[in-house]
């Protein structure tokens, strides 16, 4: 590690702090119905949507038409998505003539865009036709982040509201989130990269001649726009299959710095905006605080681990001083390849600007973690914001009762209901990381995809399903994904982690919204201070903790050990 | 509040019942109201089952069986604690159940008749609501009811504990009398206005024996929390099997059951059940009767607090606080004279003359016989008391009413007397006139007292985040200088029902829980509508019938330790939960290394605690999830302690306390566990 590399992490983090308090001032006053600057240009364009739609603008939902409508919403996009991919072939926008997907593959596909995990068991530019990467891939990077955002917006009503039974109206949620927010970024961001040279074109792959005389096939198309709302809508689904490693998708350390600012930048808007909207920026702060604390941490360990190195490889005479540079690109370094893996996944984006399966395995193991804490660093548009809630509720229960009062949070009692409900969401993750996990370690069809036999091939299939579950999409290597049992259980465990999160939270927005804002006293448990915040790490990381403890045990926390004596996988 | 009445948990007259308690408990069907125990329970009957077929298929069974062993202690030690909880409270109910066993009823055949009190003698579970009873010296109350003619003197220790009788009366607000309650003079006739099954009595042994124990709102919160990470850890455990199956690992049944039962959170929920038992026993202990676990709770969450000045912030009776002389008067002169004047005032005001006459001054009362003393006793309606001796004629009372004897009016009597009367007036007391003859003397000021030590009690409130307010039916000048003096944080002066009523809305809107006490069956409705209301048990039946608590005290004051034990009771809660979840880390720690030891040697270095053997770690780890809910049992029952410093400093002490104390116990606990195992050679 060196004081230039924790600068240059340092420098990311300072960078999305500093955004986090305008973007989350406009963030709040769009989904509070104010006038922004763009309200003279979006509003036509939204009322036109939301007409053509039929949804009366002011009419708002309970948190059961809220999940209604987002689930019908999610189930058209999934077939609308389905469907293109299975006919690609006889679709226009197929320079290259790629085949229709198999329906497995179809399938795993359209489940990881529509839940926002962009896990692809494909190489893109060998198999998606541009058609079916902008119709297709591109409208669900737009609008399944915005689903996201909408949630996490109808639960903060519920801290806003007292009384009542509406949370908000989620098509008019979705389509502000969109045009609001993701589209006039995705634009700006992605002309930003055009300029820094990324490729932003509608053609065939051309083939050039190389210098030995030998034809390369050069992959090329719309890599621009799609970059830019992978990271802006934290999908992570990249144009090419190594994903921001890939010159084309990530040219330059600066690219790199603003790939990483801008998938951070909505995620923790999006916190400061919560705090914004609920009444207590303070409570913004210590939010963000939380997570950037448990990222720096994240980081370090991987960075630690990473110029560590591996003492076999030194053994056998590897200058040690660049630490473990295997899966990794010069042009990153140790530092922001270690800062890139701990925001992809501590954020749900799944993008990788590094080779996670050949991260040491401590290196590795902090990736995984960091996504079996439930994508909440700041988590996934929306999704973050959401799931920190959720941890909160629990660490204010858990807790707050220290202080001799039944717990509450922002004002609202938490009571048997939403712990009921917070359960339920917590639940998802051990349940299908696990059982999938489980299964396919001992049966047939899950141990032959893996490529390394013993706990590195364990550690392929855990964060496989970690992945999945987590709807962040970003992959181990080696585990060959593409085999029905993979492409149903995790499309499956994707849909779950999800939706079976996502409707509890909904519920949980219903049962809060109808409760009365208590006045905080002295008395009253503070939820603003460094203290909560050290209360919700500690609560994260010992529930994320205690979950998933065995599990790593015996894939990378074993790997080290063995590594350590000498045995490397 | 006193904490200092140590539980005897030792007390064979708790222990023994309790033991056998503990194991009529493990019947399965009531043992499914606490999930975690339940499957700790399940659990051990599994590992029993196969510790049995090892011992059969001749398998050596030594570490299954001691792992049956302690699995089953685990789940007695929880059904131990709350048998140990509920110990007390049985005791308490069999002696009122004695009480009430054989009532009978003078029931009076002509009830309309207001003279004939003919009655016929029937038990009192054939008594109905609206029957008339005659109850006459010596009986004992049939039931609740009504006084609708008579007074009498009530022994009502049975139910206070307080042996002094009361007065019971026909309207007013001594109206309610009690069944159980013995008439020690006279006679009363009452309306039943209960049924016999659902007097005041039975509620009291329901709640006491805990034989309808309904769980709170909070504790079934935390109950699904619980059951929740029981569920988490139930799939980290069984999946555990496939991910060792592929590292080459084949687990034993009992070291997963060891793994899950050491992981799921039985601290807490072998002692769940105990800390609300013990709660509403100490609530009892200090006198108090919850309707429901639900009001004790939210005690906890109070925000205000309404106290009557009356009583609770004051003594009650004004009292002379300083003697002011005008003119050429001497101090001493004048509280000689006033002391002389108040010989024959009975009251409370003119007592406290005497005692300040008799504190400040060394005087006191002169032997008058001989002298031809007549005193003038006071009177309401001549607002005077004083004395004659010989020609010395001594008023004092009312200042209009002693101008009126002088004969002067209140221009004649002087500046200096009149900005006396003005200055006592503004400070919020009351100024008496003292004349002797036609000479004004001075003026007595009369002062609302307040109690010593309340104003430090409103602080500590205060730090606990609760405001008080005090209620009076004073005008505001003198409410705003007893509301000053006392340091509440309000005042409703002149306060009416409805003001009261309307207060208690208006901060209830505002997002806040009410408290109050009350007796009056005026107070009935403010005590309906507060969130935690305290009855008088010397009130009406209105109003004990509205408060969701009866003070069998009467004391107004009792509101500040309810509050305490609410509070304490989540405390607990919440220090037992966070003490065990906590814990979990530590156990990871014994039982995963020892697991796969033998696949992954490697591991060992995870074995930080330096545990003994693999076998010896997983047992270590059960014994002290086992001793552990015994070792927690006195903190249960006696409840975390609670400091009035705000609510971030209690949390930052308690999560220090509680949390790092919770990680780093059982890494201690579980090595010495482990130490004493591989001593005594027992595997």
């Amino acid at each position: 590690m060196t004081f230039f590399g924790w600068l240059q992490i340092g420098f990311v983090l300072v960078a999305v702090l500093l955004l986090a308090k305008p973007l989350g001032l406009y963030l709040a006053r769009v989904f509070t119905g104010e006038r922004t600057f763009l309200f003279p240009v979006v509003d036509p364009v939204e009322r036109g949507f939301l007409a053509l739609a039929g949804v009366r603008a002011g009419k708002e939902q309970n948190w059961l038409g809220y999940a209604g409508s987002m689930l019908m919403f999610s189930l058209l996009g999934f077939l609308a998505l389905y469907a293109i991919l299975r006919l690609q072939n006889v679709l226009p926008l197929n320079p290259q003539g790629f085949p229709a997907l198999p329906p497995d593959l179809a399938f795993n596909t359209a489940a990881s865009f529509v839940t926002n995990t962009n896990w692809q068991s494909f190489g893109g530019e060998t198999t998606m036709s541009h058609l079916s990467q902008m119709l297709g891939l591109t409208v669900q990077n737009f609008v399944s982040a915005a689903t996201g955002i909408a949630v996490a917006m109808a639960l903060t009503r519920a801290f806003m509201r007292s009384g009542g039974s509406a949370i908000g109206n989620f098509w008019v949620d979705l389509t502000r989130a969109t045009l609001y927010v993701l589209l006039p970024l995705a634009i700006v961001v992605a002309l930003v990269f055009v300029a820094l040279g990324l490729p932003q074109s509608l053609d065939a792959n051309f083939v050039a001649t190389t210098l030995e005389g030998a034809q390369q096939t050069i992959a090329s198309g719309p890599v621009a726009s799609q970059e830019a709302i992978k990271q802006l809508g934290t999908n992570g689904g990249g144009f090419f299959n190594v994903n921001a490693a890939h010159p084309f998708e990530n040219p330059t350390a600066f690219s790199n710095y603003l790939n990483i600012v801008a998938m951070l930048s909505i995620s923790a808007a999006l916190v400061y905006a919560f705090g914004q909207m609920v009444g207590s920026r303070r409570q913004g702060w210590a939010l963000i605080s939380v997570t950037v604390i448990l990222l720096v941490i994240g980081t370090g360990a991987i960075y630690w681990a990473e110029t560590y190195g591996n003492p076999l490889l030194s053994a056998v005479g590897v200058d040690p001083s660049m630490g473990n540079m295997e899966g990794k690109e010069v042009r990153f370094g140790q530092a922001m390849s270690a800062l890139y893996a701990a925001v992809t996944t501590g954020l749900s984006n799944g993008g990788v600007n590094a080779m996670h399966s050949s991260l040491t395995p401590l290196g590795g193991l902090v990736p995984m973690f960091l996504m079996q804490l439930g994508e909440v660093l700041p988590g996934g548009v929306g999704s973050g914001l959401y799931g920190l809630v959720v941890f909160a509720i629990l660490a204010v229960f858990v807790a707050g009762l220290m202080v001799g009062r039944t717990p509450e949070f922002l004002g609202k009692k938490i009571e048997a209901r939403e712990m009921k409900l917070a359960m339920l969401a917590v639940l998802i993750l051990p349940l299908t990381i696990l059982g999938f996990t489980s299964v396919s370690a001992v049966a047939e069809f899950g141990t032959s995809s893996i490529l390394t036999p013993g706990p590195h091939g364990l550690s392929e299939i855990l964060y496989a399903y970690t992945s999945a579950a987590g709807n962040n999409g970003s992959a181990f290597g080696g585990l060959t994904a593409n085999t029905l049992w993979y492409n149903c259980t995790l499309g499956i465990a994707m849909l779950l982690g999800r939706f079976a999160y996502i409707v509890p939270v909904l519920a949980i927005a219903g049962a809060l919204v109808k409760k009365p804002r208590i006045a905080p006293s002295s008395g009253t448990f503070p939820t603003d201070r460094p203290l909560f915040a050290g209360l919700l790490i500690g609560i994260i990381l010992i529930l994320g903790g205690l979950q998933f403890f065995p599990a790593l045990a015996l894939g990378p926390v074993v790997e080290h050990f063995v590594m350590l004596a000498g045995q490397s996988f | 509040m006193s904490t200092t009445k140590s539980i005897s948990m030792l007390d064979p007259a708790i222990l023994v019942p309790a033991l056998r308690g503990a194991v009529i408990k493990l019947d399965p069907r009531q043992l499914i109201r606490n999930p975690v125990i339940f499957v700790t329970e399940i659990v051990a009957v599994l590992v029993t089952v196969l510790f049995v077929e090892d011992l059969t298929a001749g398998i050596d069974a030594a570490f299954s069986g001691q792992i049956a062993l302690w699995l089953w202690f685990t789940v007695v030690f929880a059904t131990f604690a709350e048998s140990v909880a509920e110990g007390r409270g049985k005791a308490q109910a069999e002696s009122l159940k004695r009480g009430k066993s054989d009532l009978f009823a003078k029931k009076l055949l002509f009830p309309d008749q207001k003279d004939n009190r003919a009655s016929e003698v029937i038990s009192a579970t054939m008594l109905k609501v609206g029957d008339i009873v005659l109850v006459e010296v010596n009986d004992l109350m049939p039931g609740d009811g009504e006084v609708i003619e008579g007074v009498a003197s009530v022994n009502e220790s049975a139910i206070t504990g307080e042996s002094a009788p009361v007065i019971r009366e026909a309207g007013g607000d001594r109206s309610a009398v009690t069944g159980g309650t013995e008439v020690i003079s006279d006679w009363l006739k009452v309306r039943i206005t209960t049924k016999p099954g659902e007097t005041f009595i039975d509620r009291m042994i329901a709640l006491i024996e805990g034989a309808k124990r309904q769980k709170t709102p909070n504790e079934i919160a935390l109950s699904i929390l619980l059951s929740g990470l029981t569920l988490v850890f139930l799939i980290a455990v069984v999946t555990l099997y496939g991910l060792a199956a592929y590292s080459g690992t084949d687990l034993s049944v009992a070291v997963l059951a060891a793994l899950l039962v050491t992981l799921i959170p039985t601290t807490i929920g072998g002692l769940l059940s105990a800390i609300g038992i013990a709660g509403m026993d100490r609530l009892i202990r200090f006198n108090v009767i919850a309707t429901s676990g639900r009001a004790v709770e939210a005690a906890g969450d109070v925000d205000t607090l309404l106290l009557d000045k009356t009583g609770t912030i004051t003594f009650g009776n004004r009292m002379a606080s300083e003697f002011l002389p005008v003119a050429d008067v001497s101090e001493t002169y004048l509280a000689e004279a006033v002391l002389l004047a108040s010989l024959a005032d009975e009251t409370a005001e003119g007592r406290s003359i005497v005692a300040l006459a008799n504190a400040d001054f060394g005087l006191t009362e002169p032997d008058l016989a001989g002298k031809g003393a007549v005193p003038i006793a006071f009177s309401a309606q001549t607002r005077i008391s004083g004395i004659d001796i010989g020609d010395r004629h001594i008023r004092k009372g009312a200042v209009n009413a002693v101008l009126k004897f002088v004969g002067l009016d209140k221009a004649q009597a002087g500046p200096e007397f009149n900005q006396a009367v003005d200055a006592i007036a503004r400070s919020g007391g009351t100024p008496l006139a003292v004349a002797e003859g036609e000479r004004l003397l001075g003026v007595v000021h009369l002062k609302d007292v307040v109690k010593p030590g309340i104003k430090e009690r409103f602080a500590a409130l205060r730090a606990m985040g609760i405001r008080t307010v005090m209620v009076t039916g004073d005008n505001p000048i003198t409410a705003a200088a007893i509301a000053s003096e006392a340091g509440v944080d309000d005042f409703i002066a002149e306060a009416t029902p409805e003001q009261k009523l309307d207060y208690i809305r208006k901060e209830q809107t505002g997002g806040r829980l009410i408290a109050m006490c009350g007796d009056g069956t005026n107070d009935a409705p403010a005590l309906a509508q507060a969130d935690v209301g305290v009855a008088m048990q010397s009130g009406t039946q209105a109003a004990r019938e509205a408060g969701n608590m009866v003070d069998l005290d009467s004391s107004p004051t009792k509101l500040i330790e309810i509050v305490e034990i609410g509070k304490q009771i989540l405390m607990t809660r919440g220090a037992l939960t966070t003490f065990s979840i906590a814990n979990d880390v530590a156990k990871y720690f014994a039982i995963i290394p020892a697991l796969f030891l033998s696949t992954y040697p490697e591991l060992g270095a995870l074995n930080i605690m330096g545990l003994h053997s693999p076998q010896s770690a997983i047992l270590s780890a059960v014994i002290f999830n086992a001793l552990i809910i015994v070792a927690l049992i006195p903190l249960a029952l006696r409840g975390v302690k609670y400091r009035p410093v705000g609510a971030a400093a209690l949390l930052g002490r308690n999560l220090l306390v509680y949390g790092l104390g919770g990680l780093v116990a059982p890494f201690i606990g579980i090595k010495l566990v482990d130490l004493a195992v591989t001593a005594l050679g027992i595997l």
